[in-house]
């Protein structure tokens, strides 16, 4: 059996195969393969026997279920009113510096995805983004480049660093 | 009108208080009626921003006969400028857990759920250990009760309760019609209560103390305390519990940096006071008396004269699209103009130009 159809399995097994066990199948395979690619999609609707098209349906409604490939670090940088207030241009342009790419985009070794988010809730603590799902606020551009330079580090080093 | 309100602080939420077993087991003597009643007295409205009475709603919810009823917290807080949800689930949870099982008590449910929002996932270990030790409780003193966390994946529409019990069924978190109220229809579409965070630690608070200790706090019509998270131009930003019928003009002196020219009320789809509103408009839930007053989930943000109400409300519209406007049906006339740019950048100025 491939990865995938296992994952899916396993994570059937574990939610159960209800409608309502959707979303944290969903959000399972995203943990593990960090988007949801056709196939799984595919998979995950012959596991709980329901149309390929809801599971699409459903899938691109939620934000952070992404259905394009993305990097191992994916970086959401809040762009609600008062991180942009209180510099997150600044911190984007460092961080488009740094490593190359647009907001959108991964960079070429499949390491990093820039992406804009809503409101993470840290407007006292603005500007404020998330590295998967580690929270980093107070951003500087100076700030912004040290964190992702530990990030670079680890990987160069080979440590994983999953949270 | 001006009304004469000092600023109050008040401090119930997060006050450490290490009796939750007492609460609950002492909450589990009265009879549910008996509860209610001290919910109705207090004058509780909920906290997430459209006041609707929790007394009533927990009522409403236990009057329906059913055998299977839900209880939700809805830790769903994505309203731009909000975050007192997360703290108050991080520092005191087992406020808001005993809340869930006095509710489920109420209203006959025994299973509760708690929707936490995506961004929010760093917050599980911690939270989902204060929920075994509630459970281990719960099985001693033979309370059957379970709390589980659902993950939310990054969609602010999914705070609308609706909204919110359909994506826990697994699909596409989209508001559904009212009526049915989840009082009747709710989760699978079983009588449901779903209540804010905020609301359920201060349910921990009358439980505690009494409804005359709540009630009072605040003014007619808007009782009790409530948290608020401050955030833009203010030299103190962070959350504070405050009494609600405050005016806003008090609420600047203490937080605004002495330019303030606006305060946006309630987050992106609040309310927006410019200055020369401050002194008339209080902050709470619409009472005969008291002039213009504002219900809030607790988000203030505020601006001084060195921002652009033009860039504000851009940035609330790149919010939106995505979000709200989409499912807004029908998108008003004027907005949907200036969304797809059907006007010209003068008209658009003229209309964001804040006076004061």
């Amino acid at each position: 059996m491939n990865p995938i159809s296992e994952l899916v399995k396993n994570l059937a097994d574990q939610h159960g195969r209800e409608r309502h066990s959707l979303l944290p199948i969903l959000q399972g395979v995203v943990e593990q393969e960090k988007y949801l690619s056709e196939y799984s999609m595919i998979e995950i609707a012959r596991e709980l026997d329901l149309p390929a098209s809801e599971v699409f349906g459903t899938a691109t409604f939620y934000s952070f279920l992404d259905y394009k490939k993305m990097g191992k670090y994916i970086i959401r940088i809040c762009k609600t009113i008062t991180c942009s207030m209180k510099g997150k241009n600044q911190v984007l342009l460092a961080i488009e510096d740094m490593l190359k790419i647009e907001v959108g985009e991964t960079t070429p070794d499949g390491t990093f995805s820039l992406l804009q988010t809503n409101c993470l809730g840290f407007c006292h603590k603005a500007p404020a983004m998330l590295i998967n799902n580690e929270v980093f606020t107070e951003l500087t551009p100076e700030k912004v480049r040290e964190i992702l330079s530990v990030y670079l580090n680890k990987k160069k080093e080979g440590v994983s660093y999953d949270n | 009108m001006t009304i004469n309100y000092q600023l109050k602080r008040a401090d119930f939420i997060f006050k450490n208080e290490n009796d939750w077993e007492k609460v609950l087991s002492k909450s589990l003597t009265h009879t549910p009626q008996e509860l209610i009643n001290e919910l109705i007295s207090s004058e509780l409205k909920g906290r997430g921003g459209a006041g609707f009475p929790t007394g009533l709603k927990w009522k409403i919810t236990a009057e329906v006969n059913d055998a299977t009823k839900y209880v939700i917290c809805n830790a769903d807080e994505g309203e731009p400028g909000t975050f007192k949800d997360r703290e108050i689930l991080s520092m005191v949870p087992y406020k808001v857990l005993t809340g869930m099982a006095v509710c489920g008590y109420v209203i006959g449910a025994k299973e509760g759920y708690i929707y936490l929002r995506g961004e929010y996932f760093f917050l599980l270990p911690e939270l989902n250990k204060a929920i075994r030790e509630f459970e281990y409780y719960c099985k001693e003193i033979k309370f059957d009760f379970t709390i589980r966390i659902f993950m939310g994946s990054g969609a602010y529409i999914c705070g609308e309760e609706t909204a919110l019990f359909e994506s826990m069924e697994g699909k596409r978190g989209e508001p559904r019609n009212k009526p049915p109220f989840p009082s009747n229809y709710g989760y699978m579409g079983k009588p449901t209560v779903i209540n804010n965070v905020e609301t359920l630690a201060h349910t921990f608070t009358i439980f505690k103390y009494g409804a005359k200790r709540f009630y009072d706090l605040g003014v007619q019509y808007s009782r009790g305390s409530k948290l608020f998270s401050v955030s833009g131009d203010t030299p103190k930003p962070g959350i504070y519990e405050l009494e609600l019928g405050m005016s806003l003009a008090d609420f600047v002196e203490e937080f605004g940096d002495g330019d303030t020219k606006a305060v946006q009320v309630g987050g992106a789809s609040g309310f927006l006071v410019p200055r020369k509103r401050f002194s008339e408009t209080a902050i709470g839930f619409q009472g005969k008396l008291v002039g213009i007053s504002l219900p809030t989930g607790g988000s203030m943000m505020l601006f001084n004269s060195s921002r652009s109400m033009f860039n504000v409300l851009d940035n609330y519209l790149e919010f939106f699209p995505r979000g709200i406007l989409r499912t807004m049906h029908p998108m008003p006339r004027r907005l949907s103009a200036i969304v797809t740019g059907n006007q010209s950048r003068q008209a658009r100025r003229k209309k964001c130009k804040v006076p004061g």
